[in-house]
């Protein structure tokens, strides 16, 4: 094993321990780790058996073993982009609802409490 | 004496302190027998205060969201609390009290009420890309509403109990998802949709940007926007 490889490999693995370790703290969602773990036990994996990148290679038809590795890490990180921007959305979605739901109930309890004093009552429902 | 066929005045205002109070007295004082509603969105100076104190209920939002969410949130209050009719008008002024009696009259015939700026009555120019956007939008939503409408960016708007049902659950926060979106939603699920004639008043703080780089991107976006919304899939309507 060279020293490049021991350095990839520590950084990897390093990598991997981080997420298993913020999975465990509770502060990553399971949904999220899962892809994480992935990423991370396949750059490991790349970095005990290069040969098997060159042998997918091989299969696929691509020239430089380099090229696919690559492709493949833009590919993930796209995915991962368009992933968080889809969550963002589907937060702000939900914190606005909230902020609804918070806005009519507040008014609903002042007037049942009678803080404040408005001038309309409110009627209905 | 309330019954199933209360009004609801919607105002949606963000730091309209300068504004807003002379705005709710004019309207109390003009129909003192409708309900009226600000949705303060967040704002830092007041507004708040202000139009409770001049005589309207306040719905207070956390944050600010934009029009299209404090009005979704103004709808959702007219549902929950059975209002037959809801009316949308701008704190600033600009919507004559007058106009709010022939808006709500459109309502006879149709679910939206539009108060339309160009129909012939009151002055308001625009001109430059700014106008050429508008011209494209009043064309293709005249089309899919199948009526004639000239002023789709109009926030001066009335909905019956249909449409409010319609908008307490489609109406979008995003940039003139409020006015655009919205409706081509609401027309795309089956409700009619009618412009009157209004006059509107100049506003009584700031003026319509008429800067023909901001006109510009107005026409970009609001193309952009009609686009997302033409090709949404339409909201299931039930009963």
């Amino acid at each position: 094993m060279t020293t490049g490889t021991l350095l990839f490999f520590l950084v990897a693995a390093g990598v991997a321990v981080i997420i298993f370790r913020l999975l465990r703290s509770g502060r990553l969602r399971e949904k999220y780790a899962g892809l994480w773990i992935l990423v991370g036990t396949s750059i490991v994996a790349l970095v005990i058996w290069p040969q098997m990148l060159e042998s997918i290679t091989g299969w696929l038809g691509v020239q430089v073993p380099s090229n696919l590795l690559f492709f493949l890490a833009i590919f993930l990180l796209l995915g991962v982009s368009l992933h968080l921007s889809l969550e963002i959305s589907k937060l702000e979605d939900e914190t606005r609802i909230l902020a609804e739901e918070v806005a009519i109930l507040r008014l609903e309890a002042e007037d049942r409490g009678g803080t404040g004093g408005s001038s309309q009552e409110l009627n209905g429902a | 004496m309330r019954t199933n066929g209360r009004t609801l005045i919607i105002m949606p205002a963000w730091n309209e302190s300068a504004v807003i109070g002379g705005t709710i007295q004019e309207l109390r004082a003009s129909w003192p027998e409708m309900d009226l509603l600000v949705v303060d969105d967040g704002s830092a100076d007041g507004t708040a205060d202000i139009a409770r104190d001049a005589g309207a209920m306040v719905l207070r939002l956390p944050y600010n969201l934009g029009v299209g969410g404090a009005m979704r949130a103004g709808y959702k209050f007219a549902l929950r609390h059975g209002y037959g009719r809801a009316i949308q008008v701008d704190a600033d002024g600009q919507h004559d009290p007058v106009g709010i009696g022939l808006v709500l009259d459109g309502l006879e015939h149709s679910d939206i009420s539009i108060g339309a700026r160009f129909a012939e009555v009151g002055t308001y120019e625009v001109r430059g890309p700014r106008r050429w956007a508008m011209k494209v939008l009043a064309m293709v939503l005249s089309r899919i509403a199948r009526t004639r409408l000239t002023d789709v960016t109009s926030g001066f708007r009335a909905a019956n109990s249909r449409a409010i049902e319609q908008y307490s659950r489609y109406y979008p926060a995003e940039y003139l998802g409020d006015t655009l979106d919205s409706l081509i939603m609401a027309a795309r699920s089956g409700l009619t949709v009618q412009q009157v004639a209004v006059r509107m008043r100049p506003r009584q703080g700031g003026t319509p940007s008429n800067n023909p780089a901001r006109s510009a991107i107005y026409l970009f976006r609001s193309m952009f926007a009609l686009l997302i919304a033409l090709t949404r899939r339409r909201t299931v309507r039930e009963g």
